[in-house]
């Protein structure tokens, strides 16, 4: 939504990201896909190369793309494949801390905005 | 949607359908009303009007740098950039804690990758100040409240591209 915001009043966007579905489906002028977990967009972790190349490419995207443009990259996680099941697993092992964890989660927002957290 | 598609490499497994597993997850947990995601028709364009080489570049993340401000009150903000912690928060939010983590803060700040490009003139510059949207549950915040506060920001300081980075 901020990308929309921005290239609405003239400054180019990119996203680097690893979420294609959220972002593909809120609309966005240009977006470099990671194919890995959540959490480092950019690249490995400590993998400066790959970071620099990320963004180096994203900035490509900007220079070259003449319409809204997904541009899938070219990284692959080290860790093996299985994240892509594990990342919010649901099953018998979990469920119950789950639903529990769903009632404190809404207890603390319910602090938070009683004790005028919320903006 | 009407996107163009490119590859550098190629995808060898499916994306994994964050949606699906958000709303699985929150659904497990109790919540009864799943999140309505951001759906929009049109997608704004802009063709950047100058060489890379000349262009002023800004970026913005969702790592808090002040993680002391409780979660609900966060507001996007912008920062200046000789002035960013070694470390941002990142906890709260909701990226793969089982496969990764966070101690790298050049795996989702691209600040020393553009430093880099800029001392070699790819581009033209990096802008003084970086931004911070946070990770909102109302679309209305963020529509009417953080994007249009952080777009003042970087047309105050002329900048050219914004990349953004979400965690």
């Amino acid at each position: 939504m901020t990308a929309r915001e921005l290239e609405s009043h003239g400054i180019a966007t990119v996203i680097i990201g690893s979420g294609l579905d959220i972002v593909e489906k809120c609309g966005v002028p240009r977006y470099l896909h990671n194919d890995i977990p959540l959490g480092n967009p950019l690249g490995h972790p400590y993998a400066a190369a790959e970071q620099r190349a990320s963004v180096a490419s994203a900035l490509q995207l900007v220079e070259q793309a003449t319409a809204p443009t997904i541009r899938f990259g070219k990284l692959k996680w080290r860790g093996g494949e299985a994240w892509r099941v594990n990342y919010m697993k649901i099953d018998e092992t979990n469920r119950e801390t789950l639903r529990l964890a769903g009632i404190e989660n809404r207890r603390s927002r319910l602090e938070q905005i009683e004790k005028g957290e919320k903006r | 949607m009407q996107y163009e598609y490119e590859t550098e490499g190629g995808l060898e497994n499916e994306p994994v359908k964050y949606i699906e597993k958000t709303r699985s997850y929150y659904e497990a947990q109790g919540f009864d009303r799943a999140y309505k995601w951001a759906d929009n028709a049109g997608i704004p364009w802009h063709r950047l009007s100058k060489p890379l080489s000349e262009c002023n570049v800004t970026f913005i993340v969702t790592a808090v740098p002040d993680g002391t401000i409780p979660k609900l009150s966060r507001q996007g903000g912008s920062f200046a950039l000789d002035e960013m912690p070694d470390a941002f928060r990142t906890d709260e939010l909701s990226w793969d804690k089982q496969a990764t983590h966070t101690r790298d803060r050049e795996s989702y700040i691209p600040m020393v990758a553009l430093q880099q490009l800029a001392e070699e003139g790819v581009i033209g510059s990096v802008s003084a100040r970086y931004h911070f949207v946070p990770t909102e549950y109302s679309q209305s915040n963020t529509l009417n409240s953080d994007a249009p506060a952080i777009r003042d920001a970087c047309l105050a300081d002329e900048v050219d591209i914004a990349i953004l980075v979400p965690l």
